[in-house]
């Protein structure tokens, strides 16, 4: 097959809220850039997220960053790296501003200002009572916010290259990153990208289980070609359950509901987080709400025929609240659960929704892997931002509205490094080996040949599956060791999958089988690293490992306050130290604590 | 639900084998779990992988899965397979040349959404906070800021499909006018000037089969009689 090679500055893989933010940076100061992405820049997953972007703004109740910074990192469960959170919290306002300036459709105070409403785990003073910190645009943030920094860049003449699915990452022999080989989906051409600069923005992989309230593009592109040209994966085994998915669909509801006053009850119509979180209640930390209210299922208080999910209640909400704070969301409850939340609870249960962990990343965006001594040695040329990155800011779990905080404060940091490392002159054309594509054209050659075989449809299942019951949200050993084998298996059966469609145009079976190769990495790793880790912390929480005086909430900081590193190459795991140490000497470190809402 | 099957009538063409298009009748067993005509066509894609569609959010916010549905423009992950007629009759969105199947090329449609500058618009110096605005002025962007770009409006509208390179369509002037609605936007003039021609504008004819697709309840003839009035209160 013919190659077509194009040269940039820097290409950017990716055009959901990191890219896109990343991208204005490099466009604005001049580099020659191209963005690619799998779909037209809004279709992008930020476009899901519904109930707001934190900052210490202030505008409702009284705040600052030090709180913010603190519920993080309590948040995180004490994995988060708190130089990183410093960071991110520190910079929210800037860039919640920024975006307001693009044209962003928040909501308004009475004195005009971007109005704020209470979220999950996040307090003032230090865990005393909630705050309004989640800056909203009714409960369709992240459309709001992905389409006001698609038209900034539209403002900013971006070059972007739509329907293009990159598929692998070039490196040489040093290890440089020089670029990405991509397939133009309405022709199947393979171009390669040859770039100074390669930034992953390719967001996360929810897909690789059953019930996910990811979009279907969610298949872990970035981390797939990251783990498969030899960059350790970070902290793979916390996944976050979101609370509130439509029982059945999987479709979000915003934590901004019970943020907004609604109550989750169980089938005795008990407000049960009472129980669980005196303190925040429903607004505690997603992974304690997930946790509890699997807890009431499993013990028989669940909802329905087959007592399988519980109540979100917002009936006591006035009528005119709802429409103005959550129209979005009684669309989809009218839609995908056949209730209007004016009038009946919507039923639902814990969903897959959110990876922690990633490709690693220090708070400037650059990649970082262990190389001699350093545990975090930049790769020279690659750069991540946003779910598919792991600076580390969410640690164990991720509070709600920090994700598109992390879009817009790492985006930007990636986009700053970048120019600040081409204006000085250290970004270099490396020249490409002449092998560049053929790991691309081998994949493809495969898939074009393969006369007999498993679907991907199937084979796709089996791994959601494998990955619903083996690595959930409790887990235990003796599933999860079953499951590093099952999944395994997934992946040698992924390696010899048959698709029927061979057409060159628009091949959405080619397109699956490409992404499924991406998921079956994300999978690996999850178990893995998930297996090893004989501890429970945030969103990984173990049978074995259960609330001791020694280790409360069974973590255990004298053996696991670490990160995982998982190598693709032979399921190899190494680990490195969280870093405990802010910034700056603007804030103390956050000493350990047992977590408790 | 309990299972059953569904028949359907849908439009292939793959230009890498196929002279031209044909429709082809094909039926499917759906599971208890498939509600929404999007997970009838992923149930078929597990029969046929060369049935080809686009498809992303699943839950309405991302606008890739428009296409015509029973002579009808809709997305496909909010329209209740049961209550379609059958054989459900599937085609591309019309009026966009067609790349394959169900996958029609939008750069028409986005050339068109481009041309009113969808971009905020001020000159002013960045203040170091928001810039203010009452939540009634906010309230005025509400049923404009809320288009995912699917373009099932454009695509249903005659004056469209005639002149989908003079005429801006009923998605585009939407953009325009959240720009022209929005307190902190300083381009009023030259946006308006952008659309004061036989076409750009004043194509519309108030059909209004865009209000009667839209699968977000907006109302672009609405938003293009506003624009009007702001041309006619600016000649006067």
């Amino acid at each position: 097959m013919n190659v077509a090679k194009r040269t940039f500055d820097a290409v950017i893989v990716g055009a959901g809220g990191a890219g896109l933010r990343a991208a204005l940076q490099l466009s604005e100061a001049g580099l020659k850039t191209a963005v690619l992405t799998k779909v037209f820049p809004t279709r992008s997953h930020t476009v899901a997220a519904q109930g707001g972007v934190a900052a210490s703004l202030g505008n409702s109740t009284e705040d600052n960053w030090h709180w913010h910074m603190y519920d993080t990192v309590k948040g995180s469960d004490w994995l988060g790296d708190q130089d990183a959170i410093e960071f991110m919290c520190k910079k929210a306002n800037e860039v919640v501003i920024e975006l307001e300036h693009y044209g962003m459709p928040f909501d308004r105070t009475d004195n005009g200002k971007i109005y704020q409403r209470p979220f999950g785990g996040h307090s003032m003073n230090y865990g005393q009572a909630p705050v309004m910190r989640s800056c909203a645009a009714a409960d369709r943030t992240g459309h709001a916010m992905l389409h006001a920094l698609y038209q900034r860049n539209v403002r900013a003449n971006t070059q972007f290259f739509v329907e293009w699915m990159a598929l692998d990452l070039i490196r040489d022999a040093d290890g440089d990153v020089l670029g990405v080989t991509a397939m133009e989906l309405e022709t199947g051409e393979v171009s390669i990208f040859h770039a100074k600069a390669t930034i992953f923005a390719t967001g996360g992989a929810g897909r690789i289980y059953h019930s996910s309230t990811n979009a279907f593009i969610n298949t872990g592109d970035g981390v797939g070609m990251a783990a498969r040209a030899g960059i350790p994966l970070e902290d793979m085994e916390f996944w976050q359950f979101h609370p509130t998915g439509v029982a059945g669909a999987g479709v979000l509801i915003t934590e901004g509901v019970r943020g907004e006053g609604g109550i989750l009850r169980n089938a005795g119509g008990e407000r049960f987080m009472e129980r669980y979180a005196p303190n925040l209640k429903d607004l505690a930390s997603r992974d304690v709400v997930s946790r509890a209210m699997t807890t009431e299922i499993n013990e028989g208080r669940g909802c329905g025929p087959d007592k399988d999910h519980v109540l979100l209640d917002i009936t006591h909400l006035a009528p005119d609240t709802i429409m103005k704070r959550l129209p979005g969301i009684r669309e989809i409850a009218i839609q995908f659960a056949g209730v209007d939340p004016i009038k009946a609870p919507i039923p639902v249960v814990p969903t897959c929704h959110y990876q922690m962990g990633g490709i690693p990343t220090n708070y400037k965006g650059q990649v970082v892997v262990p190389k001699d001594d350093n545990s975090n040695s930049p790769v020279a040329g690659f750069y991540a931002a946003g779910e598919c990155a792991c600076a580390s800011v969410h640690g164990a779990n991720r509070l709600g509205t920090n994700s598109l905080l992390d879009l817009l404060v790492f985006g930007k940091s990636a986009g700053e490094t970048v120019v600040e490392d081409f204006q000085s002159g250290q970004l270099k054309l490396k020249p490409l080996p002449a092998d560049a594509a053929d790991v691309s054209l081998a994949r493809l050659a495969r898939l074009d040949g393969q006369t007999s075989g498993e679907s991907v449809f199937d084979v796709g299942l089996e791994m959601r599956r494998t990955m619903q019951k083996h690595a959930g949200v409790f887990r235990f050993d003796a599933l999860l060791k079953e499951g590093v084998q099952k999944i395994g298996e997934v992946a040698e059966r992924a390696k010899r999958t048959e698709i029927k469609d061979k057409s060159k145009v628009w091949n959405v079976a080619r397109m699956e089988a490409l992404e499924l190769d991406n998921l079956i990495e994300v999978a690996r790793a999850t178990m893995v690293s998930a297996e090893a880790r004989k501890e429970s912390r945030g969103a990984h929480v173990r049978d074995d490992a259960p609330d001791t005086p020694e280790n409360p909430n069974g973590r255990d900081d004298a053996n696991w306050l670490k990160h995982t590193l998982w190598y693709s190459e032979g399921d190899r795991l190494d680990y490195k130290a969280v870093n405990l140490k802010p910034l700056s000497d603007d804030v103390e470190p956050i000493a350990l604590a047992t977590r408790t809402y | 639900m309990t299972k059953r099957t569904v028949q359907f009538k849908i439009y292939r063409y793959d230009p890498d084998k196929d002279e031209k298009p044909y429709m082809q009748d094909i039926s499917v067993e759906l599971e208890p779990s498939d509600k929404k005509l999007l997970d009838a066509l992923v149930r078929l894609r597990a029969k046929d992988d060369s049935m080809s569609f686009r498809r992303s959010c699943r839950e309405g916010v991302c606008g890739s899965d428009a296409m015509n549905i029973n002579g009808r423009n809709g997305l496909a992950c909010l329209t209740d397979v049961d209550t379609l007629e059958q054989p459900i009759t599937l085609r591309p969105l019309p009026g966009l040349p067609v790349i394959r199947d169900l996958i029609v090329d939008m750069t028409q449609f986005f050339k068109q959404y481009h041309s009113i500058k969808p971009y905020l618009v001020n000159n002013d110096p960045a203040p170091e906070r928001e810039r203010l605005q009452t939540p009634e002025e906010r309230e005025e962007l509400n049923g404009l800021y809320e288009c995912i770009l699917c373009a099932c409006c454009s695509t249903a509208c005659p004056s469209f499909w005639w002149n989908p390179d003079k005429f801006v369509g009923p998605a585009g002037l939407l953009a325009a006018y959240r720009f022209l609605a929005d307190t902190r936007d300083q381009d009023t003039n030259a946006r308006l000037d952008n659309l004061e021609d036989p076409y750009r504008l004043f194509r519309c004819h108030t059909i209004m089969n865009c209000v009667d697709v839209c699968p977000k309840g907006l109302n672009p003839t609405r938003a293009i009689g506003k624009i009007k009035d702001m041309m006619v209160a600016r000649a006067i």
